[in-house]
């Protein structure tokens, strides 16, 4: 996407109602009586707006282009917030998200690379940053400008892969690569400080050598910022921890991880539809 | 064909991974602190840009591997087989096999060829694991000639394949003139009573076994399968036509390798097969490769026994 010559401001506004669709694209992912991971899917549905409707070079007319920056939905359940900003962006018919998780579905329940616009097969948890080490390493091989953005989640981190891939981005000197943690603070089974802490996030990246930023993941202006000053560093990799509110949009859905995964009733849709609209 | 000298495959692969590098510079090599063992330091000494070491970390290196290939690189992953297929499985399974990337897994050290090492470093359930992926093409070339047939026939197959090497000098069994088409048997020597199915290190031993069967008045075939999958039904039943019973042997468990996968390709209409391979077990450290491929029944006279019993 070219980037919308607005002011700050504007820009912003614009932003945050491309979240709001997201958030209206997850719930129509959803559907009625399916369960599906709308607590993680609503909690980076801003992020998720930011990198494809502003920092993101990409266009569902040129998807081989060598050029293109890669997004990375390691923390694959959430891929509902991915199917949304797709949808929205001219990847397939918005129509498409109705069918989510359906028998031969274009969208599976995580996200595979037969979707329009899926860069990665992930869902086995751990694997996405690697895989995003990878593409900035082609990348970094090839002259290319191309740019990775892996969102992860926080309870993610036990996976003592993204540790191994951390490494190696250090390593390597990937200026080209961005993680966006996804700090909704709760897992499958409760809250993660109470499940498995993982405590001080941005102090574990920082000591493997990443430069790390710290935000509110549903403020637009933070986001913006934050994905600015990473995609302009040099020599190293960057971290944006993000704080964030698990369901967030959803009134009755938010900060438990009830919505981990579960299901809408039909009353339930409408009441989450006027919650995402009253944001 | 009679035996030749010894080789060593691993040296074979090094060199034929090196010229197929030199010739494609999306081709590039990954190791996890092995590259001396695995011979992928052939790209790192004379095409460093091509190599990237992943520190010992098996699991992301096969997922960079995977970004690696999504970025149109055609990555060879080398540890030694036990860290190569069994480590990282599930890197494999979701990241490789399930979007059919172009990755490939060397497998080195394979079977008992690491002898001293003992059980850890030793590998039976390679082939197993491997060939269940959907997507995944499995090869396991017999000598220091094949594997860089089946090297460049990796590199020419666009999607996932698992090469399995041995570490160890190994008689030459083939020829250079030799085809190497993937799923597609070929005879090594010819026979008529019984045919004895054969890859990696059990090839040499094989023919052993059929100077052993001459002896008893058995005529004896020995067929090379280095691809365990696919299998063409129509070629591995076209390669055993006319022999009475099969002897499979291979240095991987008898559960999931070659004669699994030869007894499942001719389920329809079977024909009398033993299996000779390591029982289901684990290895151990020993002085030599000799004795541990004795040790396990993996020998010429084994290969005779079980020719002589399902005849």
């Amino acid at each position: 996407m070219s980037r919308p010559d607005k002011t700050n401001e504007e820009l912003l506004d614009s932003l945050r109602e491309k979240a709001r669709r997201v958030r209206l694209g997850i719930i129509d992912a959803l559907g009625i009586g399916n369960r599906g991971h709308v607590g993680g899917s609503m909690s980076c549905a801003d992020i998720v707006a930011a990198l494809y409707f502003y920092k993101m070079h990409h266009s569902p007319d040129n998807r081989g282009d060598p050029d293109r920056d890669r997004f990375i939905m390691s923390k694959g359940h959430s891929v509902l917030a991915q199917y949304a900003a797709l949808a929205e962006a001219g990847y397939f018919d918005k129509a498409v998200l109705g069918t989510t998780k359906s028998l031969g579905s274009l969208l599976q329940g995580h996200p595979e690379r037969t979707t329009p616009g899926v860069e990665a097969n992930t869902g086995s948890l751990g694997q996405g940053l690697s895989i995003g080490v990878g593409m900035a390493l082609a990348g970094k091989a090839d002259g290319r400008s191309c740019r990775v953005y892996v969102i992860v989640g926080d309870g993610e981190l036990a996976e003592g892969q993204v540790w191994e891939a951390a490494m190696a981005a250090n390593h390597y000197g990937l200026d080209n690569l961005t993680v966006i943690i996804d700090m909704n603070g709760i897992q499958a089974a409760g809250r993660t400080r109470d499940r498995y802490s993982i405590q001080n996030i941005p102090g574990r990246f920082a000591a493997f050598g990443w430069k790390t930023f710290e935000i509110d993941g549903h403020d637009m202006a933070d986001i913006v910022k934050a994905l600015d000053m990473a995609s302009a560093l040099k020599g190293c990799p960057g971290a944006i921890a993000a704080r964030t509110v698990k369901g967030k949009g959803i009134a009755f859905a938010e900060n438990t991880h009830a919505y981990h995964n579960n299901l809408l009733t039909a009353e339930e849709r409408e009441k989450a539809i006027a919650s995402v609209m009253a944001i | 064909m009679e035996k030749k000298q010894e080789k060593n495959p691993r040296t074979a692969y090094g060199l034929a991974l090196l010229e197929l590098a030199r010739s494609n510079p999306n081709v590039v090599a990954l190791d996890a602190d092995l590259c001396g063992s695995t011979q992928s330091v052939q790209i790192e000494n004379n095409l460093p840009a091509q190599f990237f070491e992943m520190g010992i970390g098996e699991a992301n290196m096969v997922s960079v591997a995977a970004g690696l290939a999504l970025c149109g690189k055609i990555p060879f992953v080398h540890s030694f087989a036990v860290f190569a297929a069994g480590r990282p499985f599930d890197q494999i399974r979701q990241g490789v096999c399930l979007p059919n990337l172009n990755v490939k897994i060397v497998g080195s050290s394979a079977g008992l060829s690491d002898f001293g090492d003992g059980a850890t470093h030793q590998c039976f359930e390679d082939m197993a694991i491997m060939r269940v992926l959907p997507h995944m093409t499995v090869l396991a070339p017999v000598d220091a000639v094949e594997v860089p047939k089946a090297a460049a026939a990796a590199a020419a197959i666009e999607g996932p394949v698992y090469i399995r090497l041995n570490r160890n000098d190994l008689p030459i069994v083939t020829e250079d003139a030799a085809p190497f088409e993937v799923g597609k048997p070929l005879v090594l020597a010819e026979g008529k009573d019984v045919a004895l199915c054969v890859n990696g290190v059990t090839a040499g031993i094989g023919l052993d076994a059929r100077k052993i069967l001459e002896n008893q008045g058995i005529s004896a075939r020995v067929v090379n399968f280095s691809t365990i999958k696919p299998l063409d039904e129509a070629a591995v039943r076209s390669v055993l036509s006319g022999a009475r019973a099969l002897v499979t042997a291979e240095e991987h468990s008898v559960i999931g390798g070659l004669g699994s996968a030869i007894m499942e390709c001719l389920s329809k209409k079977p024909m009398p097969t033993a299996r000779v391979g390591i029982a289901d077990r684990y290895g151990q450290s020993a002085h030599n490769y000799g004795q541990l491929l004795e040790h396990y029944g993996l020998t010429a006279e084994a290969i005779a026994k079980a020719a002589e019993e399902v005849l």
